[in-house]
């Protein structure tokens, strides 16, 4: 589901705009899974799906697929609508160096909130 | 065609808060019963707007709605620059009754919001008899740090962070303008201020263990919490109504998040109104 990130992101030159000084390399859990993102000046340059050896990153995000899944549907539940809202529901988990991601933090919400279907 | 002009006006006070001159904007409309409001951490007045604005309210109440000190219109006090702001349960629970003191407000009702809704608890407990009736918003007895509030006041982080820490708090159902006019007055916030209204919300205002001495019979209290808050869960409103005892019910107000006043004032006025009805018809 990450993968559809890197169209949704690049197609919105508002939230392009709004990171325009990302330049990251974000590493998503979904349970056992892994994905790799490359931001560069706000837009998604790549998407690579792991498994992957020793994979370095900027900082990462790890959660569920499960708690992914709720997150991502259309109108989410309570406690599922927000990186946040998982963060104090303990069910996310942020590692690595968290100035790119607190010092964007409008950008990477957007960001997250694009897996959800247009115009939800 | 001419202007629309709201029946709000904003005027600013004098007074001395613990002893210190404080120089504070309030806004108010109608007239009747005194309702105090008092708005959420790092924010100002500008959330009771549509209260203040709804004639169905002002026809029996006096809604006043003060800028805490070192928020929105309202000054820091001198030697600001040499301080670093952090807010205490004694400072908020003696800011609030230095406010009904120099406006003369004669057991009035206070309403407050997430920090407002959690000094109303304080406000119970301590000073029942000063108040007709507390509504609290968003209350809870206690919240556990889930971050770090040291993002909140860097200087190599843009101020807007608090806005971006609280977007999720509003209710994704809410109205887009008034979603994201709440969250601008995060971006407005001086630096600093949220995180030092946290410590209050965070540190040092856990009544956990004190919530059994409130006496609702003493005082009535009102407890709304919408269903999206995860600052102040609907779960930690019921533990709020539990510690308290004496038939106290929270109402969970549905597709509502931690600022209904401001945040879907139409959706919140279905909610209030029959408090405010209630709290009038016991006079």
């Amino acid at each position: 589901m990450f993968e559809r990130l890197q169209d949704r992101v690049n197609a919105d030159a508002r939230l392009v705009r709004r990171g325009r000084l990302v330049d990251a390399v974000v590493l998503i859990g979904a349970s056992e899974e892994r994905f790799r993102l490359t931001f560069r000046a706000g837009r998604i340059e790549a998407v690579e799906k792991g498994p992957f050896v020793m994979p370095g990153c900027t900082f990462a995000l790890h959660a569920e697929a499960e708690d992914w899944d709720r997150f991502a549907e259309a109108r989410p539940a309570p406690g599922y609508h927000d990186l946040f809202a998982l963060l104090k529901r303990r069910k996310l988990r942020i590692e690595g160096n968290l100035h790119p991601f607190m010092a964007n933090l409008f950008y990477f919400k957007a960001v997250f909130a694009a897996l959800r279907p247009e115009g939800a | 065609m001419a202007a629309h002009i709201e029946p709000v006006t904003g005027r600013y006070m004098h007074l001395e808060i613990e002893g210190r001159p404080h120089r504070v904007y309030f806004e108010e409309a109608g007239e009747g019963i005194p309702l105090l409001c008092l708005h959420t951490a790092g924010a100002d007045g500008r959330q009771y707007r549509a209260i203040l604005n709804d004639p169905e309210i002002t026809r029996h109440f006096r809604v006043i709605a003060y800028d805490m000190p070192w928020h929105g219109k309202s000054s820091p006090p001198a030697g600001w620059q040499d301080e670093d702001y952090a807010l205490t349960s004694r400072a908020y629970v003696n800011q609030v009754l230095a406010v009904c003191d120099a406006l003369d407000l004669d057991r009035p009702v206070v309403m407050g919001c997430s920090i407002g809704g959690r000094i109303v608890l304080h406000l119970a407990e301590e000073h029942a008899d000063r108040f007709r009736a507390l509504i609290g918003l968003q209350s809870s007895a206690h919240v556990d740090p889930y971050y770090d509030l040291d993002w909140l006041h860097r200087p190599d982080v843009h101020g807007e962070v608090c806005a971006a820490v609280v977007s999720g708090l509003v209710a994704p159902a809410s109205p887009e303008a008034d979603r994201w006019e709440t969250l601008w007055h995060y971006c407005q916030g001086g630096p600093g201020i949220f995180k030092g209204d946290l410590h209050f919300y965070k540190i040092d205002g856990d009544i956990r263990d004190r919530l059994h001495r409130i006496d609702p019979a003493r005082c009535p209290i009102h407890l709304l919490t919408g269903e999206y808050d995860y600052s102040c869960a609907p779960e930690d409103t019921a533990e709020v109504a539990r510690g308290i005892g004496g038939g106290v019910k929270p109402v969970i107000m549905k597709d509502m998040g931690h600022f209904p006043m401001s945040e879907n004032p139409e959706g919140f006025r279905t909610y209030l109104l029959p408090v405010l009805d209630a709290i009038r018809a016991r006079g």
